[in-house]
């Protein structure tokens, strides 16, 4: 088996007496998306942070891009190509969608201590984050003030920023939460023309999306994962039916 | 008619003003009057501090309570300078680049750890030990300050002591710093302070960490500040702790809020209409500040954006 773009060793995490997550480990493969599950309050947004760098873990690992990455900062771990959406929204509103996409970009092309030409007219930047924008399918509001997009849009340029740094792998944090039915068609077309080149980590509320992209799904209860398998496993899991998806159908 | 506003506001004012500034001399010598030559000389030197503050404040969201400790650093570096019989501006004005840029890396290093009220507090306080470590200097002066008794040289020509040069040196710096500053805000650099005051967890999960970029700014900010400093000990031939006084670092502050953040331009126009106003209103009442504090208010609540946000509309749709 190839060697895993993520993996995660006995991750924990306690604010307080309240244990987040419980001795966590997954790994995402090449070419897969991992759905995670689970619900409110589960520890999902937790877990990504630890992932990412925003949250200290108390004890575990994260191997990323083939290294210990657990004591970097975020921004180091961003650069190595962990790309992420965030479950509240962190556009720069003031921006253009254009200049928020181009400032992804710019990021990836190394440091910004450039202080003379101007961004705005630069071709090496512009033309890539048109061509990320033509992709996720948000031309038409290249010009738009990203403050002044709709939330659906807004969930969009947050796929739209964290592809602009290439990433070798996403965190996706609900992309599709308050997205109207057209525009969760939209990513999900999207994601799934992704994850051939972009290995993701997949949270989501919206189990028919989930079940449409991802390879394997880890169900996530009281910051520990009861089950992990295909879609179809996790479907069939009475286990899981009980703790999490039989809430849903009643809800 | 969105864009006329933005076109006004953005291209035309700065125009404008420049343009009217550098009138100021050929007006003071048809109307005889030197006063209104120095006058604006100094809001000129005040505005250059302002400009710089705008900078890291307006675009770069670093609510700078110790800008004036610049000033100080500067204004001394040019008097001390001269007390050792030292007038040659190419030696002075350098050196008060340097030593502010250098006070400005090593508070800065440490202010911009903390963020918000903390960041004001601690410039503050860096401010305030600046201050009064100017009020010790016994040698020059302490709390009394220290006299020039005359201005720097450029070596043999009248470009600091004939008052009209001296007024053109100034409002070169000024449009000069101005255009810099510009330039640099539209830059890839710039662009990462705008963006890392609208979402600092964005620009760290693009792998941004907005830090040096900011002390950057709040070194370049600081030398600028220096400059302008350098430049007072000149306009007034006198130096003294009062430059450093945090009341210094608020008026500057007022002056970039009264004109609009994050403009540049603005900060020269919120320079022109504090300083005028206070030669004005204290012309009839020393409790001027009663008048102009409500008007301050009124103008930050109204005019939201200061007096260029006055000019209505021009916000990208
Ligand atoms: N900084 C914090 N301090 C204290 N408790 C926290 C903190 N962050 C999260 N928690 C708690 O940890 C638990 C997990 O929160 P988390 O946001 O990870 O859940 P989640 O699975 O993402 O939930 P949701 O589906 O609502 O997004 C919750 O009980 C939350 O209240
Ligand atoms: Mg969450």
């Amino acid at each position: 088996m190839t060697a895993p773009a993520l993996q995660l060793k006995n991750l924990n995490k306690a604010y307080g007496a309240l244990q987040v997550t419980k001795d966590l480990s997954l790994e995402v493969f090449p070419g897969e998306i991992h759905a995670v599950i689970g619900p409110n309050g589960a520890g999902k947004t937790t877990l990504i942070g630890q992932i990412a760098g925003n949250v200290q873990s108390d004890s575990g690992k994260v191997f990323f891009a083939g290294r210990d990455v657990t004591a970097l900062p975020v921004a180091r771990r961003a650069q190595l190509g962990l790309g992420r959406s965030f479950q509240i929204t962190a556009i720069l509103p003031e921006f253009s969608v254009l200049e928020n996409v181009a400032l992804g970009v710019q990021a990836h092309h190394g440091h910004s201590f450039h202080f003379f030409k101007p961004a705005a007219t630069d071709e090496s930047l512009n033309s890539k984050a048109r061509a990320i924008l033509d992709t996720v399918n948000l031309s038409h509001r290249t010009d738009a003030r990203a403050g002044n997009l709709s939330h659906g849009e807004k969930r969009v340029l947050e796929l739209a920023i964290a592809l602009a740094g290439e990433p070798k792998l996403l965190l996706l944090d609900e992309p599709m939460a308050g997205t109207g039915p057209e525009e969760t068609r939209n990513l999900v077309e999207v994601l799934k023309s992704l994850k051939a080149s972009i290995p993701m980590l997949l949270v989501e509320h919206d189990m028919d999306a989930v079940f449409q992209l991802a390879d394997r799904i880890s169900v996530l209860v009281y910051g520990g994962i009861v089950a992990t398998g295909t879609p179809d496993e996790i479907r069939n899991d009475a286990k899981v039916r009980e703790a999490y998806l039989g809430e849903d159908e009643t809800a | 008619m969105t864009g006329t506003a933005f076109l006004f506001r953005n291209r035309i004012v700065p125009i404008l003003l420049f343009a009217l500034l550098a009138l100021v001399p050929a007006y003071a010598a048809f109307t005889d009057d030197r006063f209104i030559l120095l006058f604006v000389t100094r809001i000129l030197v005040l505005a250059i501090a302002a400009v710089s503050l705008d900078f890291i404040l307006g675009i770069g969201a670093m609510v700078s309570f110790g800008h004036a400790a610049y000033l100080g650093l500067g204004a001394y570096a040019v008097g001390i300078l001269a007390d050792s019989d030292i007038w040659a501006a190419w030696i002075s004005f350098p050196v008060a680049i340097l030593i502010s840029g250098l006070f400005a890396l090593v508070t800065g290093a440490i202010s911009l750890r903390t963020r918000g009220v903390y960041f004001i507090m601690i410039t503050l306080a860096f401010g305030q030990m600046a201050y009064f470590t100017a009020t010790s200097l016994s040698a020059y002066g302490g709390d009394d300050g220290l006299t020039l008794w005359s201005r720097s040289e450029f070596f043999d020509t009248g470009l600091f002591s004939d008052d009209t040069s001296f007024y053109y040196l100034v409002f070169g710096v000024l449009l000069a710093v101005t255009l810099l500053l510009k330039q640099i805000a539209g830059s890839r650099f710039g662009r990462v302070l705008k963006g890392a005051k609208q979402s600092e967890a964005r620009l760290h999960a693009i792998g941004i960490d907005p830090y040096r970029y900011r002390l950057a700014a709040y070194v370049i900010a600081g030398m600028i500040a220096g400059l302008a400093g350098a430049l007072m000990a000149n306009q007034s031939e006198f130096v003294s702790p009062a430059y450093m006084s945090w009341q210094r670092s608020g008026e500057i502050l007022v002056m970039v809020i009264l004109g609009g953040l994050g403009s540049l331009h603005g900060a020269i126009l919120g320079a022109v209409a504090y300083l005028s106003m206070e030669e004005v209103l204290s012309g009839y009442t020393e409790h001027w500040r009663l008048i102009f504090g409500p008007l301050l208010i009124l103008v930050v609540l109204y005019g939201k954006g200061g007096l260029l946000g006055l000019i209505k509309g021009g916000d990208k749709s």
